[in-house]
């Protein structure tokens, strides 16, 4: 793995000043209402409507996308014209797969802290529901052949080469979701950690009802109001609420479901991983001139931010072997985060995090600290519910647990925060933050 | 340039004078020999003329006009250059069409008909050219415009120009040769179809229709004239199918299907033209001289027509009411409160016109539901132009916390009618919002008076009453009280104006104008129904007069709710001796049989039509008096109490407000032509046989 560079971060303070996400809509089978700038535009409307400055007062929009489509190249920049950012706006976009939503965040922190932007819009929005198909690589050579073809005989031998299956598209989103390196699914990377830290699949059941319910009682309790900005689509349907939790999930139902990476013996079910769904999120990020000169209130400052990499068929380890240098950098403890944010790719992948950083092997060798770093408080983990509940837009949503974390710090009278995701590709991002 | 630019971007900004081709000699300012024609000649000695109309911002044919646009082809036939490129130097358009004040006061049919004359022989003249003539268009091109494009060998469309002969909509039919020419370059049916329905086309719709050779952005205008010099770009010829339509039997077969299709649109005897149209294209179409000359003739005559003066004096009322709205104000974001059926519409209709709108609601669904209908309506009138329809879908922003209010330059409330309800939320907005923002109410029936109490700055709340459907109904009563700042009012009719809406000022005053004078016209056909008079020969009653919809009909697609409460403020605030509502409309209001909405009301509703029975009675001669009459009436008492000043503005909100029959020219217009001492008798023998309700208002004098 890559390591720390060593020494805490210097410069200028970078404030998170308010963020909104979209509720995370499950994807159904077709594609859903919106695009993924539609997702971005229906976010940040609301929340640029409740600022005191102009839409086109920031110094730059970025955005994470991974599954951009073909309609919406560079989907930041579409996304800023569509919310009247005006046309002078330096707009990009940044993919780092499950990252990219914390990417932005962690880009616009850096072009803040060294003195060159003051004020940055920065979000993540997937559709998955509309991720492309793929046509066949057979199917592409064929057509190719065809537009070559001049004279009828040409043709008719081209067209003589096509065969049914050609039609079958391939599934964009499936092929995104399998590493090419290793070509291992990421719910293969997920029964890899849950054989090495011993993860079974009760453990993963159990940690995935405890999802749905805090999910649950988040939205129940009103904890999420400030969060999420409803969303209207054309045919008149409102969406308002994160639609993939169930509040009546059960060790005993979801052990009733069959793995769907590998049978038969996997622990890996569609039930304990996170679910398919479309949805945005977005911060606003300001130095200190900006809060000032706009009359800003903060909600949190970012501390410091890491990204680190590992093999691709453990990727689910992210989340430790990037908080961890954040840890050293702070000369913090695992049990000095007030809140704990890691996103939930896989129920088993998550508690194969606290497994590893609980495993004096693990910690000694990789992470090169004297012994085991400890048990995170699960009532510190994700107190919200994460992504196996409500859903894991890849590009929003480590802008999403970034967002999340500074709102329950403030829900709680807290004061320090982590929120992390694994990456598929073999990396993890990290973010400290306080709340202000 | 890119249609749908930014205008605020720099860039562009800087560069957008470069981006129009006019010609050698733009910004040569040597004398011209024409007041209203520029003719240069470039290298190649091509010749530019190009229309810029003096003391106009955008270009109508005049007699001198075209007297000077005579002298010109004098010129060039004498010195014959390469080719004529005609454009027009005004950034709105070709050439909107005919000058129709040239026309007004004229009462001789044989010096109309010799101005005409006049008029073809220059179109002619231009068509006879030997060298190629190339129109160039952006912008609109209409009526007189058309036919000047149309006696041109080539026409070269730049993206977003539009196309049409609307003369129709003013009694007319074209006059400048554009029957024979448009029928004979075109599917002779298609032709008869825009004159007849005097829609406007796209460039896309009138290339297709080969209306014109080619479509092209303004950057490559050059390269198309360029094309049309060297015989590159060809003009589609008249198909089989054209020049068989064009045959007489064919014409014979063709006109007797498209006269009650016409008759539908616009009954013959109240709308001459399109009868007129199909006859001449009947009996002379095929024949290009003939069609010319006869065309003349019906030209003439119909100017003529009471119809065309009144459809005329519509068209000029509306241009009253555009001077009425004054520049547009600076106003580019708006706040509706409340997303029922009137907030949503109001909401979505300022957003398609291109400024940004937050609709507040406290309920989310009444949200989404406005979304919707905006979804819908962008549909139906965006003509598939899918940028134009997601770029107004995104400046429609539900808002749920009333987050727009605080930048808002107008907060326009559209709650129900409720003075309670609307107190409250006048205590909860007004603190939030900005210096200098207006705050303006739809209400329908409450008096500002009542509403402006409690307020910290009662005179910046001003009256915008909109018609329902918004997006069709033009007008906008613009409501003012005895506290409200004139600058404030001043806005509040801009803003009808930079949302293409007409303003109508009017005092508050129960009902303003067009809801206080409609009741009485409903109240009487409620009357005639308890007397057991068939709905339909009611309805049929009004429409024979001219209405676009009978009183009943028009009483369910409003909302028997919404009639009963407009009718019982009325006669609470002002003593009305009307007949009272009769037990069973209340009766119908309860059960929630309100009409259109409900699927039934006094008519049972299938497919948004009112279900009617073919075999009622025919209304008799009285009939229609015993409606319009006490509309009339109402119109003459709103002037006498000052609800507004001006006739020509009751007149106006009533045809763009209530539709009453545009060829009538108003109410006040058509009584005036009918003779105020006859609408006074009428009225006083309407009263002594159905009630003091029909009593003469004593304005009437001050009319006569």
């Amino acid at each position: 793995m890559s390591q720390a560079k060593s020494g805490r971060p210097s410069g200028r303070p970078v404030y998170i000043v308010d963020g909104a996400r979209t509720p995370f809509i499950k994807a159904r089978g077709k594609p859903g209402p919106f695009t993924p700038v539609d997702l971005a535009v229906q976010c940040g409307r609301p929340l640029l409507l409740r600022q005191p400055f102009a839409a086109s007062a920031f110094d730059q929009v970025i955005l994470g996308c991974v599954n951009a489509i073909a309609d919406e190249q560079n989907p930041a920049r579409v996304a800023a014209l569509r919310l009247g950012c005006g046309t002078e706006m330096v707009a990009f976009t940044v993919a780092i797969n499950c990252g990219s939503g914390m990417q932005s965040i962690d880009t616009a922190y850096r072009y803040i802290r060294e003195g060159s932007s003051d004020m940055i819009l920065a979000g993540g929005a997937e559709s998955l529901s509309h991720a492309p198909l793929v046509v066949r690589a057979d199917a592409v050579d064929f057509l190719a052949a065809m537009n070559a073809a001049k004279s009828p005989m040409d043709k008719a031998k081209a067209i003589a080469g096509f065969r049914p299956d050609m039609l079958t598209p391939v599934i964009g989103l499936e092929r995104g979701l399998t590493d090419p390196i290793t070509n291992l699914g990421m719910g293969q990377t997920a029964e890899v950690l849950a054989h090495l830290f011993h993860v079974s699949r009760e453990m993963a059941d159990a940690y995935s009802v405890e999802s749905h319910k805090r999910l649950a009682k988040a939205a129940a309790e009103g904890w999420l109001t400030n969060e999420i900005e409803p969303m209207f689509s054309k045919d008149g349907e409102l969406f308002d609420h994160d639609d993939g939790v169930r509040a009546d999930s059960s060790v005993e139902k979801l052990g009733k479901l069959k793995p769907v990476f590998e049978r038969p013996y996997g622990k890996v079910t569609a039930g304990n991983s996170s679910q398919i769904t479309d949805g945005a999120s977005w911060v606003i990020l300001a130095s200190e001139d900006a809060v000032k000169k706009h009359g800003l209130k903060p909600i949190g400052v970012i501390k410091d931010s890491q990204w680190s990499a590992c093999d691709p068929s453990v990727m689910g380890l992210g989340p430790v072997i990037s908080s961890t240098p954040l840890l050293k950098r702070a000369g913090l403890s695992l049990s000095d985060i007030d809140v704990w944010e890691i996103n939930e790719a896989f129920a088993a992948q998550v508690l194969s995090c606290l497994a590893a950083w609980n495993d004096e092997t693990f910690c000694k060798g990789v992470l090169g600290l004297p012994g085991a770093a400890g048990m995170i408080d699960p009532e510190k983990l994700n107190i919200d519910g994460g992504a196996i509940a409500l859903g894991h837009p890849v590009g929003a949503s480590g802008n999403r647990i970034v967002l999340h974390a500074i709102n329950a710090l403030h829900r709680l009278g807290k004061k320090t925060a982590i929120a992390t995701e694994c990456i598929g590709g073999g990396q993890g991002g990290a973010m400290l933050i306080e709340a202000v | 340039m890119a249609d749908g630019f930014d205008k605020n971007d720099l860039v562009l900004k800087t560069l957008r004078a470069r981006d129009e081709e006019l010609g050698p000699g733009v910004k040569s300012t040597a004398p011209q020999p024409y007041k209203n024609w520029r003719v240069t000649r470039d290298g190649d000695n091509l010749a530019w003329a190009v229309l810029d109309k003096q003391y106009a911002s955008a270009n109508t044919l005049s007699a001198e006009v075209l007297e000077e646009l005579d002298a010109i082809l004098t010129d060039l036939e004498a010195n014959r250059p390469k080719g004529l490129v005609i454009r027009s130097a005004k950034s709105s358009g070709f050439i909107a069409g005919a000058d129709i004040t040239q026309f007004l006061g004229m009462t001789d049919e044989a010096e109309v008909a010799a101005q005409m004359t006049r008029a073809h022989a220059v179109a002619d003249r231009l068509e006879a050219l030997t060298i190629p003539t190339i129109a160039v268009i952006h912008g609109y091109c209409l009526g007189g415009g058309l036919e000047v494009a149309l006696a041109c060998h080539h026409r070269i469309g730049v993206e977003g120009s539009t196309y049409g002969f609307p003369e129709i909509q003013l009694g007319l039919h074209p006059g400048l040769g554009g029957t024979a020419r448009l029928t004979r370059l075109i599917d002779p049916l298609e032709a008869m179809q825009i004159m007849l329905t005097g829609k406007t086309l796209p460039a896309r719709k009138a290339k297709s229709l080969g209306i014109i050779d080619v479509v092209v952005p303004e950057r490559h205008v050059e390269a198309a004239i360029q094309a049309a010099l060297a015989g590159k770009l060809s003009s589609p010829k008249p198909t089989l199918k054209s020049r068989v339509l064009d045959s007489g039997p064919a014409r014979k077969l063709l006109a007797q299907r498209m006269r009650p299709e016409a008759d539908k649109q616009a009954p013959h005897k109240n709308y001459p033209a399109p009868y007129a149209l199909i006859d001449l294209w009947e009996k002379y179409g095929g024949d290009f001289e003939a069609m010319k000359r006869e065309e003349i003739k019906s030209f003439a005559h119909l100017v003529l027509s009471e119809a065309s003066k009144n459809l005329v004096r519509v068209f000029f009322l509306r241009m009253k009411l555009q001077g009425v709205a004054g520049k547009p104000p600076k106003i580019k974001h708006v706040h509706v409160i409340g997303a029922g059926a009137m907030g949503g519409d109001i909401a979505a209709w300022v957003a398609w016109r291109g400024l940004t709108v937050t609709l507040g609601d406290v309920k989310p669904e009444p949200l989404a539901g406005a979304i919707k209908r905006a979804a819908a309506l962008y549909e139906k009138i965006g003509r598939g132009d899918s940028l134009r329809i997601r770029d107004a879908m995104d400046r429609l922003i539900p808002d749920l916390k009333g987050e727009g209010i605080a930048g808002a330059d107008i907060v326009i409330e559209a709650v129900p009618e409720n003075l309670k309800l609307k107190h409250a939320i006048y205590a909860a907005t007004e603190p939030k919002m900005k210096a200098g923002a207006i705050l303006a109410s739809n209400t329908s029936s409450i008096p500002f008076e009542e509403l402006r109490t409690g307020l910290k700055k009662p005179e910046r709340l001003v009256g915008l009453h909109f018609f329902n459907p918004v997006s069709r109904m033009t007008l906008v009563e613009v409501i003012s009280h005895d506290q409200l700042d004139a600058e404030v009012e001043r806005t509040a009719r801009g803003f009808a104006g930079l949302i293409d809406r007409l303003p109508a000022p009017a005092k508050s005053a129960p009902g303003f104008i067009v809801n206080r004078a409609l009741t009485p016209y409903l109240q009487e056909a409620m009357a005639m129904l308890d007397e057991g008079i068939a709905k339909e020969t009611i309805d049929k009653a009004a429409e024979d007069f001219g209405m676009p919809m009978g009183p009943i009909e028009l009483a369910d697609t409003v909302g028997l709710d919404i009639c009963l409460d407009v009718a019982e403020m009325l006669k609470r605030e002002l003593n009305w001796a009307m007949p009272d509502t009769p037990d069973w409309l209340r009766e119908k209001v309860e059960a929630k049989k309100l009409g259109r909405k409900t699927g039934e009301g006094l008519y049972v509703w299938k497919a948004g039509h009112a279900v009617k029975d073919p075999k009622a009675a025919k209304p008799d001669a009285d009939m229609a008096d015993r409606l319009i009459l006490p509309m009339l009436n109402t119109c003459v008492t709103l002037l006498r109490e000052k609800v507004s000043d001006d006739a020509d503005v009751v007149d106006a909100a009533m045809i763009f407000g209530s539709g009453f029959a545009p060829f009538r020219g108003g109410p006040i217009h058509y009584a005036k032509a009918r003779g105020i001492a006859e609408i006074k008798a009428r009225l006083a023998e309407l009263a002594e046989k159905h009630g003091e309700r029909f009593k003469p208002d004593a304005g009437w004098d001050a009319l006569g």
